[in-house]
């Protein structure tokens, strides 16, 4: 419980650090940041899937797309969600992206492994298909500019670093809502479905209906990472929930550490790093990105946030080794 | 594949990052400080190398320089990606404090960043994007815009009424489903119908379709001639694939099914095409060919438009600011100067500006031709300009008033009065 | 909507189809030996017809740039097979070696502005950036060495993170080489002609993928039919663990099917290129619908990979003749149908 207690220490501080370090920061920063905040969010609520239940989706775009096309859409159309308003977005966006999830998860939760992958990249597919392809409500490839600016509420939100706070409010209020949702009895059971779904299932537990409420609840925080992407680029596009995006998130995950939480985020920061960051620097960024990625599936299946304890595991095997020679250096 | 080779070894041997780095010379004497994007990786990085090529032709063919200002240009790959642009436009304008933004391919990023412009009060130059709205009923939101290029309609309009002073009839469309698709087959409709013309059928391929095959057969049988509108990797196959349907009328094209990033890549079945831009690499001016030549032999291939409208903007800007006094006057005042400019000499022929800051230009009817030009020994393809309409607006020839009271051009707009 | 109509429309549906059939098996059967979903397969199609462009640029032969393009990529393949996905014994230092001097160029690319030139010349330059990048390499080699990868054999989900790793990689490098102009491959004159019957095109080359797809499954269907290497990976698809015990060597067949999918998907890249285009971009369009087409079809069966073909060229091509609006929906949607009903696919095995 010690070292439970200190790692949630360590995060409580480093949030702090970030909220109080990146305002003074250049401008650049702040921006790179509350973009990698919202992508962070995507990327936990992928965790839940993936790292919690087991469940590699290869979709999570979908939830995402919905949840900025519904904001720029109502924005534009209804100037809905510019004002006060903006706080009802929210669990708007979270229930858009919820529902959509319930209706996916009754054709995916049924597969398991490989045909989880695939069935969840078929279904972000038909959602990126109607982006595209929906002139009429999406603007097609063009996508949607949101005219009205960033909502106004007495805090003005066009200011970047009022967004940031306000997007870092989000972030540490989902990575609460996830830890205490793994903690419980809920998500233990969830672990349990992952480690040994035979047993579960044995131990009279309805392994289906676990999967499915972890599915719309990953769905709905999908969506709320959706909302708040709209409004931190003010433009939506269908490359918000191509192939790719899903893609990029799942990478970040297993990155920072599939079923940390804190590892999607830091997946997030450094995807966001790289891409955004780097590219200002070199030209041939797409190198280093894969590069990185190649290199932590081979060396650090954890994840980043396996390092310690990768630490700890060559430290062992290092005395186990010395240990050995010296017991059979004598003979 | 020399290009190619020099391409990575330049990578290797990191003569390529300098300019990326932006680690140019200190802060002495005011630089101009130039904020540039433009896609250089994904789909689109060609597009976006092409645009920046034609920039930098003529920094280096003015020793780096802008109306006397030493230039410190920042290239930021935008990735062809909305979001990211807007990303890095902050970056530019923020932390490296540039006094203005060129770039951009697609309309959306072009759409993304004009409000971008506005909100932190920086000059905006879409050299690419063409989206007819920015500079028409939305120009009033983006007061730091102005465009050097051109709006998707412009060159449509004289080539619908061309059309129909050739004598076709009846027309069925074929573009690619977006919002550029519309305004060019739009504008094209437009003037061909207002002249007496018939759009018989619309046929609305998603973008990116390389198969046609489903499209092709549906095309109707009376049309005289098919209007096309492709971009990226489409018009090759499109070209090809007709032909190989066994359609053997006449092929017209909207700007991109036919521009030089594209042609280089044709077969001869494109030859006898007819297309209309405000640009072509076959244009014969001493300008143009002084132009095509220091062009291809720096980056071994012919301009496209994309080359040529980033050149003639880095010429505009030249002129801007020497007549602003060999400095940078806030963006109000150079917009204000720039707009007045009229450049007689680019290689696209005399370009000004109307009063809603998008270039008047003399628009091209070109035709696919394979031959020799400019000296260059091999038989190739050429877009061979058969007739010139000079000064031609983004209004045509409607008025700017009566013009702008009709909504933009859509999926169904003007409508398909003919279509059965 | 006349006969001729849906004559047409059929016919360019089964040829889109026949194009599908050649990345979608390869597909299928790596995930069936395997169970590795391959997300760079889409690089294979892409990267077989840029080196295919560079072999009719050089020789100027299209005939030649068929096998060339399909071994390179083949070979391709099989090191990252071998290297990466499937490393054995000292695969593992080559894949090790391999990774430090990646690194080492990314580092070496990184602080080349601030490095000296000390050799004069471009050749000297080379020598220089080779030496640099050597020495850099040697600890990064010792440091990997010393905490070892863990083993991605038994895992799932790296070793399709793996493949996109790879994907993005090869993407990048495309551009480097080949630049990023929307190519196009010329067939021969011969093929570019049409079949006429009445008023009905049928273009040669479209017939030329139909026969191709055909022979090339034929013999795919025999070879694993009638061989007794066929019948060792059937037994390897139906059970790894088993084909095992009884002998089979699963790793000499993961390795083989490794090659013959990548090689299939750059001759679909060859072939397609001539109907499609070349150019950066296509890597990540084409994916997708290789994967409707094995999960339709249902995963590491041959059979089902040509219906599941099939179905999505018909799909897809009446799917955008008559309902344009809702192309890509029409492609996608069934997909999931048949995925609700039937996990597994038309054909799959559990």
């Amino acid at each position: 419980m010690g070292t439970q207690n200190f790692k949630i220490a360590v995060v409580v501080v480093s949030l702090l650090a970030l909220l109080i370090v990146v305002p003074y920061c250049n401008s650049f920063v702040v921006l790179l940041a509350t973009r990698a905040m919202v992508f962070a969010i995507l990327a936990m609520s992928l965790d839940i899937l993936l790292g919690f239940t087991g469940l590699p989706s290869l979709g999570q775009a979908a939830y995402f797309g919905v949840g900025a096309y519904l904001t720029a859409i109502l924005a534009n159309n209804y100037g809905f969600g510019l004002k006060w308003d903006f706080w009802l977005m929210i669990p708007i966006g979270m229930a858009v992206g919820g529902v959509l999830a319930a209706f996916f998860g009754l054709f995916a939760i049924r597969a398991t492994g490989t045909y989880f992958l695939m069935i969840t990249l078929a279904l972000g597919q038909c959602v990126w298909g109607l982006a595209y392809r929906w002139n009429s409500m999406t603007g097609g490839d063009n996508g949607i500019t949101m005219k009205g600016g960033r909502p106004q509420f007495g805090f003005d939100l066009s200011n970047h670093i009022n967004f940031f706070y306000l997007t870092f409010a989000f972030f540490a209020a989902t990575l609460l809502a996830l830890y205490v949702l793994v903690r419980s009895p809920f998500g233990k059971s969830l672990l349990g479905i992952r480690e040994r779904e035979l047993r579960m299932r044995i131990l009279g537990y309805n392994v289906w209906l676990h999967k499915y409420v972890a599915f719309i609840i990953a769905g709905a925080f999908g969506g709320l990472s959706g909302v708040l992407w709209a409004h931190a680029n003010g433009i939506v596009t269908p490359e918000t929930l191509v192939l790719t995006t899903s893609v990029d998130a799942l990478l970040m995950t297993v990155l920072g550490g599939a079923g940390t939480l804190v590892g999607g985020a830091i997946g997030s920061a450094i995807v966001f790093g790289l891409r955004e960051y780097v590219s200002t620097l070199v030209p041939w960024w797409q190198y280093v990105l894969g590069g990185v990625y190649v290199l932590t599936i081979l060396y650090l299946p954890t994840g980043l946030m396996g390092i310690p304890e990768r630490i700890k595991q060559w430290r062992n095997s290092q005395k186990k080794h010395e240990t050995a020679k010296m017991a059979s250096a004598p003979s | 594949m020399t290009s190619a080779s020099r391409n990575l070894r330049s990578i290797l041997i990191g003569t390529a990052v300098t300019v990326g780095l932006g680690l140019s010379a200190p802060v002495g004497a005011e630089e101009l400080r130039i904020g540039y994007l433009a896609p250089l990786t994904g789909g689109l990085a060609q597009t976006g190398i092409d645009m920046r090529d034609g920039f930098l032709l003529y920094l280096d063919q003015h020793g780096n320089k802008l109306g006397g200002m030493d230039v410190k240009l920042i290239i930021e790959d935008e990735q062809g990606k909305g979001d990211v642009a807007v990303t890095k436009a902050k970056k530019l304008v923020l932390q490296d404090k540039v006094h203005m933004l060129i770039g951009g391919v697609l309309a959306s990023t072009g759409y993304a960043l004009a409000p971008v412009s506005t909100e932190l009060k920086t000059m905006y130059i879409p050299t690419i994007p063409a989206a007819d709205d920015l500079t028409q009923r939305r120009l009033t939101e983006f007061p730091y815009l102005v465009r050097t290029s051109w709006s998707s309609s412009q060159p449509h309009h004289p080539l619908g009424q061309w059309a129909c002073d050739e004598g076709y009839k009846k027309i069925v469309t074929i573009a690619a489903d977006y919002a550029f698709g519309y305004e060019v087959v739009g504008g094209f409709q437009k003037a061909f119908e207002d002249c007496g013309g018939k759009i018989v059928q619309k046929i609305w391929p998603p973008l990116g379709a390389k198969d046609f095959g489903p499209f092709i057969p549906t095309i109707k049988g009376d049309a005289d001639a098919v209007f096309s509108l492709m971009v990226g990797p489409m018009p090759a196959q499109f070209i090809k694939q007709m032909r190989g349907a066994g359609f053997k009328k006449p092929i017209l094209g909207g700007g991109t099914s036919y521009d030089e990033f594209v042609l280089p890549f044709m077969g001869d079945e494109a030859i006898g095409d007819v297309s209309a831009l405000h640009y072509s690499a076959a244009l014969q001016t001493p300008e143009n060919e002084v132009f095509v030549k220091a062009y291809r032999a720096k980056f071994g291939k012919v301009p496209s438009y994309y080359s040529e409208n980033n050149y003639t903007t880095a010429m505009w800007l030249d002129e801007a600011i020497k007549k602003a006094g060999g400095k940078f006057p806030g963006p109000e005042e150079l917009i204000k100067i720039m707009v007045g400019i009229k450049l007689d000499k680019t290689p696209r022929g005399p370009v000004s500006f109307d009063d809603m800051r998008n270039p008047i230009q003399n628009i091209y009817i070109k035709k696919v031709e394979k031959k020799k030009m400019f000296g260059y020994d091999k038989d190739e393809l050429w877009n061979t300009v058969t007739k010139t309409y000079p000064n031609v607006s983004q209004f045509w020839t409607y008025g700017k008033d009566k013009f702008l009271a009709q909504p933009v051009y859509d999926k169904n707009f003007p409508p398909c009065k003919f279509c059965e | 909507m006349n006969t001729q109509f849906w004559v047409v429309q059929a016919f360019n549906g089964i040829s889109y189809g026949a194009l599908l059939f050649l990345v979608g098996a390869g597909l299928s059967l790596i995930f069936g030996v395997m169970r590795i979903v391959n997300l760079s397969h889409g690089s294979y199609f892409l990267l077989g017809g840029y080196v295919a462009l560079s072999v009719i640029g050089t020789t100027g032969s299209w005939l030649l740039s068929i096998p060339i393009a399909t071994l390179t990529i083949a070979v391709v393949g099989l090191i990252m097979e071998r290297l990466f996905l499937r490393p054995e014994g000292h695969a593992k230092l080559v894949r090790d070696a391999v990774i430090a001097l990646g690194t080492a160029l990314v580092i070496r690319l990184l602080i080349g502005p601030i490095l000296p030139r000390l050799l004069p010349g471009q050749i000297g330059a080379i020598i220089q950036v080779t030496l640099v990048v050597i020495v850099l390499a040697i600890p990064i080699f010792l440091l990997l060495q010393r905490i070892s990868a863990v083993a991605i054999e038994a895992d799932l989900l790296r070793q399709v993170l793996m493949t996109v790793g790879f994907a993005f990689l090869f993407q990048q490098a495309a551009l480097d080489i080949w630049g990023g102009n929307n190519f196009d491959i010329q067939p021969p004159s011969a093929l570019t002609q049409s079949l006429v019957i009445g008023d009905i095109y049928l273009p040669l080359y479209r017939l030329f993928m139909i026969v191709g797809a055909l022979v090339i499954g034929i013999a795919l269907w025999l070879a694993m039919e009638k061989t007794r290497m066929g019948a060792a990976v059937r037994a390897t698809v139906d059970d790894a663990q088993m084909a095992r015990g009884v002998g089979i060597d699963t790793n000499k067949i993961s390795m083989l099917i490794f090659a013959l999918g990548a090689g299939m998907a750059a001759l679909g890249g060859v072939i397609g290129g001539a109907f499609l285009g070349v150019y950066p971009g296509l890597d990540f369009e084409m994916l997708p619908i290789a994967f409707a087409v094995v999960i339709i079809g249902g995963m590491g069966s041959l059979g089902g990979a040509a219906i599941g073909a099939l179905l999505v060229g018909l799909a897809d091509n009446f799917g955008k003749a008559l309902f344009p609006e809702l192309a890509y929906f029409t492609l996608y949607a069934p997909m999931v149908l048949i995925l609700a009903i039937k996990p597994t696919g038309l054909f799959g095995r559990d």
